[in-house]
């Protein structure tokens, strides 16, 4: 009898938790009309863009000094399911920091990583540290919406200048925080760019929208919605760490989509492309910038061949004196947001350079900058958000991700 | 452009109005669908669950490193096929090649698997059991040793899931009600209800059978009959293994992504639900359990738009049963079905 209650205890215990990890649910239109063309469009890729001629590099002119204490650090993912953007920014920001430390010999600058998993619940603890830590003047990170949710008081209390280089959630500057930046577009200009990509470049007359069930992929996918309109037939949720997509595949075949749009992240976008041409889905895959990496195409295989990408990242690729450079620290090419920590941590470099060597001061330095760098122009508003970024299209050609030019602004 | 779009951003935060809505529409039309791939599913958890249902039927102890035994067998079907060529996209084989390449990985899964039960068994189980600890020093080892098979593969392998395994591509079998049944469906349906019928058959009729029954009934008498309980324990954890290798199999076939550290975990709380809906220690409970808590999940998560609601429909469901009927639906006992 004894054993009867524990098993009766652990699974009412175990049923609680999933109602409350469960709670959030709102239910999408759902009609269902016949015929739907999937022939795809071909959309030709492109193999430059324009660099600013006067970007501010991370070597600057040489001649800084400061104490050899001074340390920037990153807070974001090493490890977890969605590491490899992680990976991509803090390689990005080695390099910039190497260029500069070899450039100025009076100015050795020290380099932290914190690793957070990605993960909002884990990312409170490193943060802290972070703070705590007063050689820290300033931070690169953290990479992903729900995090950066999550951590910002932290900062803003220690008055650190903290730049995120691809956390996209709108809601993230409408905070108060002062000491928050973002060295991208967010999903308010996302989320109308993919619209208009799906319904214009795409051509896609039936779209079934699919989030995940994190800050970012639920503000992503209501602004997407939104400007979808009467192009979108359905709408469906998913959880972070689901592996099963069956019901979700069989509602988009019964909706007759043409075209998906998932906003989330690739750990799930993967499986989920994967199974949904498993079971004959003949139309578009397309994703925003969080599931934009070779990691996706390395889970989905061939099933990837029918995916598209809209990012608010620069391809860094296209940048030759950043693509060797990366490819000869990383042994790989820039991924999803090098550039963007690259050019954050440039912002960081040449204020110390100019002697914003505390906390106060570089933060000062951030609010006031006004600069070109390698993937754009970096001048902030008050809350923290860039005036004009661009949103990138990309496609699977080959297995590779390429980048097919600007969407949206 | 910003501007236009935060007012209304900010006024569809969700949560603000409909939480919980009934798509009917969406349920009458996805019904047929959702059906089979409950059954899929629930063909495999109830392979999962009847290593569950045994092992507590015979020791009292709730396995929790089953789930474990169970992702072991995963990374044998994953190395298997791995070095058969196997990858993300569906091989070009033909029709023989790919049932021998997949018995050859469903026998190295089964091995795999056994072994793990085995050592799990001996590693963590016996030395408890010849000191005579009291049953909450198996439920924490039980959970221990869980969690140090994850974290040893996590620490061999890495947080990611290992690269889609796909085995062939499905192909439509029949057609019901407009929805089609594909081969992978089919596959796993048949394969584990056979495996089933075989276990409980095994379980009602052989010599060995008998003695687990025995064994699960009154271990000191069948010990006085001379029935070997180490013997039979260790007979009980390779069943459930075995059990779970094959489990491992379907499970990666139809879900091709799903070998990572940490994949077993919720397969193994929903078997484990699996077999005490149908009454822990019961064979064909576990098979019931399984197959109900498949279809539950899915007809929930259409019904409520939301995959989000999956595990919540299941275990409401569990929890509503556990109370008009707290011994599971079958009830009975291991030792007590009849033979």
């Amino acid at each position: 009898m004894y054993g009867k209650k524990v098993i009766s205890a652990i699974a009412t215990t175990a049923a609680l938790g999933m109602l409350v990890a469960g709670c959030a649910n709102q239910s999408g239109p759902s009609n269902t009309e016949s015929s739907g063309s999937s022939s795809r469009v071909n959309i030709p890729s492109i193999s430059k863009v324009d660099v600013p001629a006067d970007a501010v590099l991370p070597a600057g002119d040489g001649k800084g000094t400061c104490p050899s204490t001074t340390t920037i650090a990153y807070a974001g993912a090493e490890t977890g399911p969605n590491a490899q953007l992680g990976i991509n920014i803090f390689n990005g920001i080695q390099l910039a920091i190497n260029q500069h430390n070899a450039a100025n010999p009076g100015c050795q600058v020290q380099f932290k990583k914190f690793d957070t998993e990605g993960d909002p619940n884990k990312a409170t603890g490193p943060v802290t540290q972070i703070v705590s830590e007063p050689d820290i003047i300033g931070v690169v990170g953290l990479p992903f919406s729900g995090e950066s949710k999550a951590t910002g008081n932290i900062f803003e209390q220690k008055g650190l200048v903290h730049i995120t280089p691809s956390a996209t959630n709108p809601s993230l500057t409408k905070n108060g925080w002062t000491t928050f930046f973002r060295a991208l577009g967010n999903d308010a200009v996302q989320g109308p760019a993919a619209a208009k990509f799906l319904t214009d470049k795409l051509q896609a007359k039936k779209v079934y929208l699919v989030q995940d069930d994190s800050d970012y992929g639920i503000g992503l996918g209501t602004t997407t919605s939104q400007a979808l309109g009467s192009a979108m037939v359905g709408s469906d949720k998913v959880i972070t760490g689901q592996k099963d997509f069956s019901a979700v595949i069989s509602k988009i075949m019964n909706a007759k989509a043409d075209t998906v749009y998932y906003a989330g992240y690739y750990a799930e976008a993967a499986p989920f492309d994967q199974q949904l041409v498993g079971k004959g889905f003949t139309g578009s895959f397309v994703g925003p910038d969080g599931v934009k990496d070779d990691q996706f195409i390395k889970q989905a295989g061939d099933a990837s061949s029918n995916a598209y990408f809209t990012c608010p990242c620069i391809p860094g690729e296209l940048i030759p004196s950043f693509e060797s450079e990366y490819k000869k620290l990383a042994n790989a090419e820039p991924g999803t947001y090098s550039i963007e920590g690259y050019d954050a941590v440039t912002v960081l470099l040449s204020g110390i350079d100019k002697g914003k060597q505390t906390r106060p001061d570089l933060l000062s330095w951030v609010k006031s900058y006004d600069a070109d760098g390698l993937s754009k122009h970096y001048k902030w508003d008050s809350t923290g958000e860039l005036a004009t970024p661009d949103v990138y299209g990309y496609k699977v050609e080959n297995g590779k991700i390429v980048p097919i030019g600007v969407i949206g602004k | 452009m910003i501007s236009e779009v935060i007012p209304t951003l900010l006024h569809s935060v969700p949560m603000d109005d409909t939480w919980i809505t009934f798509d009917v529409n969406s349920f009458t039309q996805n019904f047929w669908s959702s059906t089979f791939d409950g059954f899929t599913f629930g063909a495999i958890y109830a392979l999962v669950a009847l290593g569950y249902t045994l092992v507590y039927g015979v020791l009292n102890l709730i396995n929790f490193a089953h789930s474990e035994v169970f992702i072991t067998g995963c990374y044998g079907v994953f190395f298997t096929l791995s070095a058969l060529n196997f990858g993300p996209s569906a091989p070009h084989l033909a029709f023989w090649a790919i049932v021998g390449n997949l018995i050859l990985a469903l026998v190295v899964a089964i091995i795999a698997s056994a072994l793990m039960a085995v050592v799990v068994e001996r590693v963590a189980y016996k030395p408890l059991r010849t000191r005579k600890a009291p049953r909450l020093a198996f439920l924490i080892t039980a959970i221990g040793v869980s969690f140090a098979i994850q974290y040893t593969i996590y620490w061999w392998r890495g947080p990611s899931p290992e690269a889609a395994l796909t085995m062939f591509r499905p192909i439509p079998i029949f057609d019901v009600f407009g929805t089609i049944v594909d081969s992978q469906q089919v596959v796993i349906v048949i394969a584990a209800i056979i495996l089933m019928i075989a276990t409980d058959q095994f379980i009602r009729r052989s010599r060995t059978g008998r003695g687990i029954r025995a064994v699960a009934q009154d271990p000191d008498t069948a010990t006085l009959m001379g029935v070997n309980k180490e013997k039979i324990i260790v007979t009980t954890f390779i069943i459930g293994g075995i059990l779970a290798g094959a489990a491992a199999l379907f499970y990666v076939m139809k879900i091709p992504s799903g070998v990572q550290y940490n994949g077993g975990f919720i397969l193994g709380v929903k078997a484990f639900a699996a077999a005490v809906l149908g009454g822990i220690g019961n064979v064909r409970g576990a098979l019931l359990g399984g197959l109900l808590i498949g279809l539950i999940g899915n007809y929930g998560q259409v019904l409520l738009g939301s995959s989000q609601w999956t595990d919540v429909v299941a275990f409401v469901v569990l929890v509503l049963v556990l109370i008009v009927r707290p011994e599971g639906i079958l009830g009975s006992s291991l030792g007590k079905s009849k033979a």
